[in-house]
C-alpha cells in the first residue's frame, strides 16, 4: 500500500519537474520561434520589409493585414545601433524584443512627438561606456538599453483602409537601422569617413 | 497542450474577449512566453497596444463560420483599432472580397456611432466579414495607443463589443 502510494507522489513529483523545466526551457530551446523564421529573409542591422499579410502567407501567425511590418534584426556586438522611422500618415510604432522574442520596449508616434522617431539602441555596457559630457544624452535623442546583443526591432505603420496600405510601406522604406560608426571609446576629434548612408538618414554633425 | 493554448495566468476577461496584457511587457508569465515562442509569434508590445481575443460568442457557444455572428458596439478608447479573424492557427482565411478584417476608420456606422460587423459566410449588407464557411475561427481586436493595458480590470475601463451568433443553418 504504502509502496503504492509512494510511487504516486514520485511520479507526480516526477511530472511536475518535467513540466516546469520544459515550459522554463522552451524559450530557449524553440527551433521555429519568430526570430529564427525572420532570419532567412531579414538583413543583419538593416531595415527589411516582411511581406503583407495574406491567407498564402504563414510566415508567422496573428499578423494584423492591417499593419505594414518591417523588422530590423540587430547584433550589438560590434557597436550601438541608430535607429530613425519617419512617422506614416495614420499610426507607427516601433517595438524592440530580445533574441527570444521578450518584448522590453515599445513607443509610438505620439510618445516620441516628432516626425521621425529616433533612437538609439545599444547594450547596458555600451551605454556605461558613453562619456557624459558628450551632449548626444542631451534629449534629443533616445537611448535604449537592449539586454541582449542581438534581437529584432518590429517597425509597424498601420494602414486605416487596403488603399492606404502601399503608402504605409512607403513610408517604412525610409526607415534606416545601422551601427554607429562614430563611436567612442576611441575620443576622436573627427568623425571617420561616414558610411554611404541611405538619404533620410538624418546624423547630427557634432 | 499548455504551449499550445496557453493559460489563465494574468489574463483580462471582458464579456467573450479575453487579453494578455503582460504579454507585451518583460512581466510576461512562464506559459505565455512558451506559448509565443513554440507558435513563432511576436507579442504586440505594450507601448503599442494590447490584443483581445475571442474563440466564443458572449453566450460562450464557440465562434462557427458556417453561422451568423454579429459584433456590435461601443470600443474602448484608443487611436486606431482593427478587428480580424483567424483560423485555429492564427492564419487569414481566403476569399474573394480579400477582406480579413476591418479597422476603426473603415467600417461603416450608425447614426448614433455604434457599428455591426456581420461575420458570415455569405454576403451581408454593411460591414460584411467572410468566413469562408470553416468550421471554427477566433477573432482578434486590436487597440492600438490605448489606455487600456495592465492597469486594466473591469468593463468600465474598457468597454469591449458584444459578440452574438444570430443563426446557424
Amino acid at each position: 500500500m504504502i509502496r503504492i502510494l509512494f510511487t504516486i507522489i514520485a511520479g507526480v513529483l516526477l511530472g511536475g519537474v518535467v513540466h516546469l523545466v520544459s515550459v522554463l526551457a522552451l524559450p530557449r530551446i524553440a527551433t521555429q520561434d519568430a526570430y529564427s523564421r525572420l532570419t532567412p529573409i531579414t538583413k543583419l542591422n538593416a531595415v527589411t520589409q516582411i511581406p503583407a499579410a495574406d491567407p498564402g502567407n504563414t510566415l508567422m501567425p496573428y499578423l494584423d493585414p492591417a499593419v505594414a511590418v518591417a523588422v530590423c534584426r540587430y547584433d550589438l556586438s560590434t557597436g550601438p545601433i541608430k535607429l530613425s522611422v519617419p512617422v506614416s500618415q495614420a499610426y507607427t510604432s516601433v517595438s524592440f524584443y530580445t533574441r527570444n522574442e521578450l518584448a522590453y520596449y515599445a513607443i509610438n508616434d505620439r510618445s516620441a512627438g516628432k516626425k521621425v522617431i529616433e533612437l538609439d539602441l545599444m547594450t547596458e555596457a555600451q551605454h556605461e561606456a558613453l562619456p557624459e559630457d558628450e551632449d548626444i544624452t542631451a534629449a534629443d535623442r533616445l537611448i535604449i538599453d537592449s539586454p541582449s546583443t542581438t534581437g529584432l526591432i518590429v517597425l509597424k505603420a498601420l494602414a486605416p483602409e487596403p488603399g492606404l496600405m502601399a503608402q504605409a510601406q512607403a513610408s517604412l522604406a525610409n526607415s534606416s537601422c545601422q551601427v554607429q560608426v562614430d563611436q567612442p571609446p576611441a575620443k576622436q576629434a573627427e568623425v571617420p569617413v561616414p558610411l554611404p548612408a541611405p538619404p533620410p538618414a538624418p546624423r547630427g554633425r557634432r | 497542450m499548455t504551449t499550445t493554448r496557453g493559460t489563465e495566468l494574468g489574463t483580462l476577461t471582458i464579456g467573450a474577449w479575453t487579453a494578455r496584457p503582460r504579454i507585451g511587457t518583460t512581466d510576461i508569465d512562464p506559459y505565455s512566453r512558451a506559448t509565443i515562442t513554440r507558435n513563432g509569434e511576436l507579442p504586440i508590445g505594450t507601448g503599442d497596444g494590447i490584443a483581445f481575443t475571442a474563440r466564443a460568442d458572449d453566450k460562450k457557444k464557440p465562434l462557427d463560420g458556417r453561422c451568423d455572428v454579429v459584433v456590435s458596439g461601443v470600443t474602448p478608447a484608443a487611436r486606431f483599432w482593427t478587428l480580424t479573424l483567424y483560423d485555429n492557427k492564427g492564419h487569414l482565411v481566403a476569399n474573394s472580397l480579400q477582406r480579413y478584417g476591418f479597422t476603426s476608420e473603415e467600417i461603416v456606422r450608425g447614426a448614433d456611432g455604434g457599428f455591426e460587423i456581420h461575420i458570415a459566410s455569405r454576403a451581408r449588407a454593411g460591414n460584411w466579414l467572410p468566413t469562408g464557411g470553416i468550421e471554427r475561427y477566433s477573432l482578434m481586436f486590436r487597440l492600438y495607443d490605448t489606455p487600456v493595458g495592465v492597469a486594466t480590470r473591469t468593463k468600465r475601463d474598457a468597454p469591449m463589443p458584444q459578440i452574438a451568433t444570430v443563426g446557424c443553418p
